[in-house]
């Protein structure tokens, strides 16, 4: 009984990282949006959440109209705001309409603050298939922007809004796009269209089924195909996040791009078993996997292989290769090899940390072997902040203090003892291939946003991010649960 | 303390010793893995090499003649082809040859076995920049044979040789800096180079390291994800060292079947086998036209989520509902924050039916009856790289088996029936085959494929298909 | 697999020992001969960087004799150590000139010959020290790479268990910030700019291009002295420099001299 109540006690301290911190409460989140350096997600009901580094969450954004699960998107220097009037059929019929309205900015302390009139883009009568309410919105490549909605209660309607005034554009017909899910959104990426959506039940916290499918086109007006080739108006969809070990139920996808090769998707769980089971805000990286989208993983507490994409080499401390003791091997195929075959222990940090310098140690790229100076804790620092959908990150020696940090050359090395300093705090993002960007909250002396680096196979350094060069790219490889 | 260390210890010993071959799979430089008769072959350093009846238990046995080291093979035609080397001939350093020598059968016990006598088909004189030792043999898409080889002492080589003699054709053409161990694939209009960085034969202090470069000729170059040309040293990791299974080397490419491929190699040191120097098998996977080495299986608890649709295997049950009082959407953060408990095996076991219970797929919310766990069997015979695992319910003997009208079910115990282990195999996109050892009343080989989003079955293996394909998530 | 290569050399060694006076030269080398395909000496004043940043001219020493017979021991500790022992003066500071002379005493090993392959110091004896005369030559390599393993071949010194002294100058017109200087060694190495250190290279490592760069550094208007030292124990002693920016594109406004 106390082993369990550990056990619990573990995963909730390792959970609670994964979420959003703050009071990251919200159902049905529009996609994120930035404005002046903050980020911004509108929900059901009037307002929404901010935040100020897209990690830390809370309650303030300001959108009038009520109404059920809205979306948001920035066009030139305005947002374009959109919501559904009711909330799917719970008040009586499925007659509802979708609006939109405009903004200067997001934020309500902002003296251009002030929403436009709402506008009518696409209704839904008392007893049709269709139900207008979730709207998604996406930018075309080619300047088109086109909008679908509807629910469980028959189809997913597009129709295309014109992105000067936030009406329907002139004599445009809607189409159906496919059927029977919640939420609907597209994006586009590579000469795809997607469509998403979100199947299972909503709104029973703890025990809701909700998760995001998708499917693809070549063209904007579908048809969306998933992968075994059914499409979304067939009911079709391949999946891109369900639940996991203590949140249930994602839902509402919205696609956020930072930067070529570094792409979010937000959703809120339906439940976070660690905050009461309450509806909460989800970012995870958004990766891309043989054209298909796919939620990445928020990188977990725990001793890792730091290995550079470069050259497959673990990032290590500068320190003398210490060889092994015990026994050693033999390469026959055991004919005059009678000797009980036994277990070997590992090296250990003890077995070498006294031939460590103390003060500062340089780090490299060396052959990964599994030894101690290779062995980097990656941990969480609360009070630190974060960036959208992470927290900072110290990254030390496992069973140390010997932090990773930023010196003023803007290079990298290891000090003796973690303080918190800004260059000792590292910020972690999974690339949209799947591999991991790893950059130092800051670099003394420094104002260029550098990341990790391997310029030479063996040589990290602080450099420009390329996301189409494997020097800036790393992997973790998780070997040992965190002691 | 001391104690506890030890248990550590032990469970890491058992966890870990189920993930290499087992037997005495004792061997250094490991010939690429060749199926003769039913039987699995490799050759090493020295004479001889290893014999596996099933792929996953070795032992001594096999017969190599002409000493030296570092061998390879490939069956061409109805014959196998052995290529070794020796070096430092007649005393001249890095005077090397490559020999290559026939036979129609790689099973001592046969009475057709009889090696040809060995050719001399390519060597180094000593004083050039190459070490005609470590040779790798590759059959190209167009019939063309190629032999790589070479060591740290300058230059791989690439030559070609007439499939029908092994003799070798025109010249031999340098292709990578100080490397060791190269073997060549091919594989989607890339021709491959596989060989070893590093040092070897050091035990558990050896940093041998497989790494690959590729080309659209078999002569090169050979560029890696840099573009930098193995000749000017390049090469991009394909695998240095696991925990506790250090020096990868010796790489041989092993097609189970399409979208099904193995690779074969030695840690240079098994930490737990007295640092000794290991066979090994690997799945190989192909990532943006690039060779990525499988993670090595682990037994434990998972989640069995079909690529289909991205939903869970599960027992065909009632979802109990968890009741966990008030949920809240709002954004009003009222009241304390709480960690809520799992639902658990007890809340739900007493609602469950005695007997077998079908299955299905649902989506995933972590419930008991969602929870498997998978267990490698040693003491069963295994498959080429992997052992049978048994699948049962996490905290009940009740196992996935597989039924006489070709369907799923489980069983309330296991029993260690044929129908009731697993094989399974990760595939070249990375996602994983389970296939029962034998579904009753019928020799037909079928895998467990979704058939509907919620129904999974029985079915012949399609790689081109998600409904054949599965992902296993740990817990 | 070089283990059983080990033990036949082992059994070997006295046949090799037998035929080391015939396989070694007499009398005057001519240099641009015996390094045929590997380098030329230098006749023009100046050279550039080839296409990709790689400095081919260098001042290169006959090796100096440190009989390894593993490179096992190549850990940090021992590179800095054993690449910090002054075998000549002015070892850390020389700009030489071709044909320059050095007066070193040295740990004897076996005579060099094909059929020895490296140092045979047995374990357990006191080392032997002996004194020898070497000369500094001035080389463009005909590669990228700097095959210092054929440079002593060539020239009949020890090939094996040797440490390699090399020197070049970097003329710049002006102050080129934030470039890196970048390595690929076979094997263990220690590297300058300008007398500051900016690389150890540790371990038993292959020669790859930008196998290790340097922190930023400033090259200076006028000379730089580019100074690097390479250890080998078995092994086939080369190395490839170039100086590279934060993109890791190759600096290439600069010529090579000698001195």
């Amino acid at each position: 009984m106390k082993r369990i109540i550990i056990i619990a006690a573990l995963l909730l301290s390792g959970v609670i990282m994964f979420a959003q911190t703050g009071a990251p409460f919200i159902h049905d989140p529009s996609s994120i949006v930035e404005c002046d350096g903050k980020y911004y997600t509108f929900g059901t009901g009037s307002g929404g959440l901010i935040s100020e580094d897209g990690w830390s969450w809370h309650s303030g954004a300001v959108r009038p109209g009520g109404g059920a699960a809205p979306d948001a998107i920035k066009i030139g220097d305005r947002y374009l705001v959109i919501y559904g009037t009711t909330g799917g059929g719970m008040g009586g019929g499925h007659a509802s309409k979708i609006m939109t309205m405009w903004n200067k900015t997001l934020d309500p302390e902002s003296p251009d603050f002030g929403y436009s009139d709402p506008v009518l883009v696409l209704e839904s009568l008392v007893d049709e298939d269709f139900n207008a309410i979730d709207p998604g919105v996406l930018m075309g490549p080619d300047g088109r922007l086109w909008l679908t909605a509807g629910t469980y209660f028959g189809h997913i309607r597009q129709v295309e809004i014109d992105p000067k005034t936030g009406f329907r554009v002139e004599g445009n017909e809607a189409i159906d796009v496919g059927r029977n899910m919640e939420a609907s959104t597209m994006m586009y990426r590579d000469g795809w269209y997607y469509l998403l959506g979100t199947h299972g039940t909503c709104c029973d916290g703890v025990n809701a089924t909700y998760n995001i499918v998708v499917g693809r086109s070549r063209n904007p007006q579908g048809p969306f195909i998933d992968n075994v080739g059914r499409s979304m108006i067939e009911g079709g969809g391949k999946s891109v996040i369900t639940s996991e070990r203590r949140l249930i139920g994602p839902g509402h996808f919205g696609r956020f791009v930072e930067e070529e090769g570094v792409e979010k998707m937000s959703f809120h769980w339906e439940a976070d078993m660690d905050q009461s089971g309450r509806s909460v805000l989800g970012i995870r990286p958004l990766i891309w996997k043989d054209g298909w989208p796919e939620a990445g993983e928020a990188l977990k507490e725990g001793t890792y292989e730091i290995k550079s994409v470069r050259s497959g080499y673990a990032l290590e401390l500068e320190v003398d290769f210490v060889r092994a003791q015990g026994a050693q091997g033999g390469m026959g195929r055991g004919a005059g090899n009678q000797q009980p075959v036994v277990s070997i222990e590992e090296q250990k940090l003890e077995d070498v940390i006294d031939t460590w310098p103390k003060g500062v140690i340089g780090a490299r790229n060396g052959y990964y072997m599994g030894r101690p100076w290779q062995r980097w804790s990656i941990i969480p620092v609360p009070e630190a902040g974060g960036y959208l959908g992470g927290p900072y990150y110290k990254i030390v020696i496992a069973g140390t203090n010997r932090a990773l940090a930023a010196n003023e050359k803007a290079e990298v090395d290891t000090v003796p003892e973690f303080t918190g300093a800004p260059e000792q705090l590292w910020r972690i993002d999974q690339l949209t291939d799947g591999t991991y960007r790893i950059m130092p909250k800051s670099i003394p002396g420094h104002d260029e946003p550098y990341a990790l680096v391997s310029l030479g196979d063996c040589s990290p350094t602080l450099a420009p991010f390329d996301f189409s060069s494997d020097n800036s790219k790393w992997e973790f490889k998780g070997f040992a649960p965190l002691k | 303390m001391r104690k506890r260390l030890l248990a550590t210890a032990f469970a890491a010993l058992m966890t870990v010793a189920a993930w290499a071959q087992i037997g005495s799979p004792y061997i250094h430089d490991p010939s690429t893995v060749v199926e003769c008769d039913g039987k699995y072959y490799t050759f090493g350093t020295g004479s001889g090499g290893l014999i596996s009846e099933d792929g996953w238990n070795w032992h001594g046995g096999a017969v190599r003649p002409g000493g030296g080291v570092a061998p390879d093979a490939l069956k061409i035609g109805d014959r196998y082809l052995v290529v070794y080397s020796t070096g430092d001939v007649q005393g001249v350093r890095y005077g090397s040859h490559v020999y290559a020598m026939w036979n129609k059968t790689l099973d001592p016990e046969s009475p057709d076995f009889k090696f040809t006598d060995p050719i001399d088909i390519a060597g180094s004189n000593g004083y050039e920049d190459c070490d005609g030792i470590d040779p790798g043999l590759m059959m190209g898409p167009d019939g063309r044979l190629w032999l790589v080889y070479g060591t740290y002492f300058g230059y791989l080589r690439v030559v070609e040789l007439d499939p029908a003699t092994a003799r070798a054709i025109g010249e031999p053409v340098n292709v990578a800096l100080s490397c060791e161990a190269g073997e060549m694939i091919y594989n989607d209009g890339w021709y491959y180079l596989l060989a070893t960085h590093g040092t070897c034969c050091s035990g558990v202090n050896s940093t041998y390291e497989i790494i690959v470069g590729r080309s659209k000729s078999p002569t090169g170059p050979y560029c890696d994800n840099l573009g930098r040309d193995m000749i000017h040293g390049g090469g991009r990791l394909l695998l240095a060292s696991e925990p506790r299974r250090i020096g990868a080397g010796h790489f041989g490419r092993f097609v189970v079947g399409k979208g099904i491929e193995k690779f074969s190699f030695h840690f240079e040191g098994d930490l737990d086998r007295s640092g000794r120097s290991v066979l090994a098998m690997r799945a190989l996977l192909w990532k943006d036209g690039w060779p990525v080495a499988g993670k090595p299986f682990e037994s434990g608890e998972y989640s069995i989520v079909s690529e289909r649709r991205g939903f869970t295997l599960e027992l065909a049950v009632n979802n109990v509902p968890m009741n966990t009082g008030a949920r809240g959407m709002s954004r009003n953060a009222d009241g304390p924050v709480v960690a809520l408990d799992d639902q658990k095996l007890e809340d739900v076991i007493g609602t469950w039916p005695q007997g077998d219970i079908n299955l299905r797929i649902g989506p995933e919310l972590f419930r008991p009856h969602q929870a498997w766990v998978i267990t490698e069997l040693n003491d069963v015979p295994g498959f080429i790289g992997g052992a049978y695992c048994k699948i049962t319910i996490a905290g009940t003997g009740r196992a996935l088996a597989a039924t006489a009208s070709r369907e799923v079910t489980t069983v309330p115990e296991f029993t260690g029936a044929p129908e009731q282990l697993w094989r399974i195999d990760q595939l070249t996109d990375g996602t994983f085959r389970i296939m029962p050892k034998a579904v009753p009343g019928t020799d037909e080989e079928l895998a467990l494929v979704a058939v509907a989003d919620s129904t999974p079955s029985l079915g012949v293996f399609d790689p081109e298909s998600d409904n054949s394909k599965w992902n296993l998530y740990k817990h | 697999m070089k283990i059983l290569n080990r033990i036949l050399l082992a059994a070997l060694l006295v046949t090799a020992f037998a035929v080391t006076g015939s396989a070694q030269k007499k009398g005057k080398i001519d240099v641009g001969e015996a390094l045929k395909g590997y380098f030329t000496p230098v006749t023009t004043p100046s050279a550039s960087p080839d296409a990709k940043g790689f400095i081919r001219r260098w001042m290169i020493l006959e090796p100096i004799s440190k009989p390894n017979s593993t490179n096992r021991v190549f850990t940090d500790t021992y590179t800095r150590e054993n690449l910090s022992v002054e075998y000549f003066p002015g070892q850390f500071t020389v700009i030489p000139k071709d044909g320059d002379k050095v007066k070193v005493t040295m740990e004897y090993q076996p005579p060099v010959n094909l059929t020895s392959n490296r140092p045979a110091q047995p374990q357990g004896e006191q080392p032997k020290f002996v004194k020898a005369t070497l000369t500094w030559h001035a080389l463009d390599s005909d590669h990228f790479f700097v095959k210092l393993f054929r440079f002593a071949t060539g020239l009949d010194k020890d090939r094996y268990g040797v440490i390699f002294w090399t020197v070049t100058v970097i003329n710049c017109e002006e102050d080129i910030p934030n470039v890196r200087l970048a390595v690929g060694s076979n094997k263990a190495a220690r590297w300058w700019v300008n007398g500051e250190e900016l690389l150890l290279l540790a371990g038993d490592r292959h020669m790859g291009v930008d196998s290790a760069v340097s922190d930023r550094i400033t090259l200076k208007k006028g000379k730089n002295v580019l100074r690097g030292v390479t250890m080998n124990g078995p092994g086939m002693s080369e190395f490839c420099a170039r100086f590279i920016d934060d993109h890791g594109n190759p600096v290439r406004n600069y010529t090579i001299t000698c001195n």
